[in-house]
């Protein structure tokens, strides 16, 4: 029988630690980019200025048909040497924790633009026509009257894809990054002690995703009351 | 004051207007009615632009709504309309919901703002009510809020789009108060209504339509009494005898 060995553990934490950091800064800078960026696709999705639209069905569209390991694939092989020639760096420079993020937040914001645009089409049509009767501009209208209601329809649904895009995060794992699942790979191979480390990192990720899931739930009974 | 030439409006095959023309004089009351589907919401939304519309002309104070060179934000900013369903913004607290475009259309201060939209709701009778958001208000309350917001604008005329037809019946009476009021202050109005009553006693003229077309534009008297064409008769005689 396997006998599980968890001594190499609690040594592993402080390297655990700096993981699961990394793990955060990409979710964080891909929800925020991504719903900033996802905003201005679905206004330009649903704009009655044919080429914006198109550009944005064509961008959602590639980003939602290609696997997410392949967007972070071809961040690591072709946007770095991109980026070392345009900004002069030197080769050499780390450059994966920034290719992860940008490819997370480009990739994520074509998932959070069809959240954003279902949300802005939850706001009922006679809001726009009460702004537009009103003398506003359609930016006024969207900025002030639309756009809020729509995010307080969509909270629940934003949270619950950080949620998703914080376990997608492991995907890293295929440009060597040690974010936290990367890290307990590299900890378990060194000490021989993979499905001890998997088991853990696979525990830790329960903990944090099923305690966010019920808080979002519990905020949507709260709001849904409101 | 408002000046419709020949209006015609499709989609696809389908006419939704066709070839509508009257006036409406600075002070008179208008009452369009007639039955559903016949494009009477369609025609009063023409006025503001809020419908674009094919052919014909429709001139607000001067200005051309159908021109594609006309400021329509700047006109529609001194054209106050009421809608079917309030539209009062949900997330915005009563006060908020008065100032709001008078603060950034009309670029009015905050305290300016804040006084004129208190004013006016005191006018309807709901100042009691400023620091409340429109979904703790009855339908009848929110519709009397929303004509406060649209009078804060000071608008040279107001249309309504059916503005009992989505309340309970004991909540009718006190919109029309507030409109029957504002008529006879002399504002210009164009209102969409099956309130018949409310057009004998306020109305100045009837319009009439039936599947895209104006059929009778008479004086009240006339139009009540004795209306020309058939289609008119039988509405009449189905909504009176209640």
């Amino acid at each position: 029988m396997y006998e599980f060995d968890w001594s190499s553990i609690p040594g592993a934490l402080p390297f655990l630690w700096e993981g699961m950091v990394i793990s955060l800064k990409i979710t964080f800078a891909a929800v925020v980019v991504g719903i900033v960026w996802g905003t201005l696709l679905a206004m330009m999705r649903l704009s009655a200025i044919k080429p914006l639209s198109l550009f944005a069905a064509g961008y959602v569209n590639l980003f939602r048909a290609v696997p997410l390991v392949m967007v972070l694939l071809w961040f690591f092989l072709i946007v770095p040497r991109f980026i070392e020639e345009l900004f002069n760096i030197p080769p050499g420079v780390d450059l994966r924790l920034s290719s992860a993020m940008i490819g997370f937040a480009l990739f994520e914001s074509a998932y959070y633009s069809e959240i954003i645009r279902a949300g802005i089409q939850s706001v009922p049509k006679g809001q726009m026509a009460a702004c537009s009767a009103l003398g506003m501009t359609y930016g006024q209208a969207m900025r002030l009257v639309v756009l809020p209601q729509a995010f307080r329809n969509m909270v629940p649904l934003l949270l619950t894809q950080a949620i998703i895009l914080f376990q997608d995060t492991s995907l890293v794992y295929v440009s060597a990054l040690a974010d936290f699942f990367g890290a307990a790979y590299k900890v378990g191979d060194r000490d021989g002690r993979l499905v001890e480390l998997l088991l853990f990192a696979g525990a830790v990720y329960f903990v944090i995703c099923f305690a966010a899931s019920s808080l979002v739930k519990r905020l949507q009974k709260k709001y849904q009351l409101a | 004051m408002i000046k419709i030439a020949n209006v015609s409006k499709h989609y696809g095959d389908f006419k939704v207007l066709t070839d509508c023309t009257t006036e409406v004089s600075k002070g008179e009351v208008i009452v369009v009615c007639g039955p559903s589907g016949s494009g009477k919401s369609t025609l009063i939304k023409c006025v503001n632009g809020l419908e674009p519309f094919q052919s014909g002309e429709i001139i607000v104070n001067g200005i051309s709504v159908g021109d594609p060179k006309t400021n329509l934000s700047k006109l529609r900013a001194h054209v106050g309309m009421v809608f079917q369903n309030f539209e009062l913004f949900p997330h915005m607290s009563i006060t908020e919901n008065l100032s709001v475009a008078q603060i950034k259309v009309l670029k009015r201060g905050k305290d300016e703002a804040m006084e004129k939209g208190l004013a006016l709701l005191d006018r309807v009778g709901l100042k009691e009510h400023a620091h409340k958001y429109p979904g703790q208000l009855s339908g009848g309350q929110q519709q009397r809020v929303a004509i406060a917001r649209a009078l804060a604008m000071d608008p040279i005329c107001m249309l309504f789009d059916e503005p009992t037809s989505a309340l309970d019946p004991e909540m009718v009476n006190e919109v029309l108060d507030v409109m029957t009021e504002l008529a006879q202050e002399g504002m210009t109005m164009m209102c969409v209504t099956h309130e018949m009553g409310f057009a004998r006693r306020v109305a100045d003229r009837v319009i009439f339509m039936d599947r895209g077309q104006i059929v009778e534009d008479d004086d009240k008297e006339a139009f009540f009494q004795n209306p020309r064409s058939e289609r008119a008769q039988q509405f009449l005689a189905k909504i009176l005898q209640h």
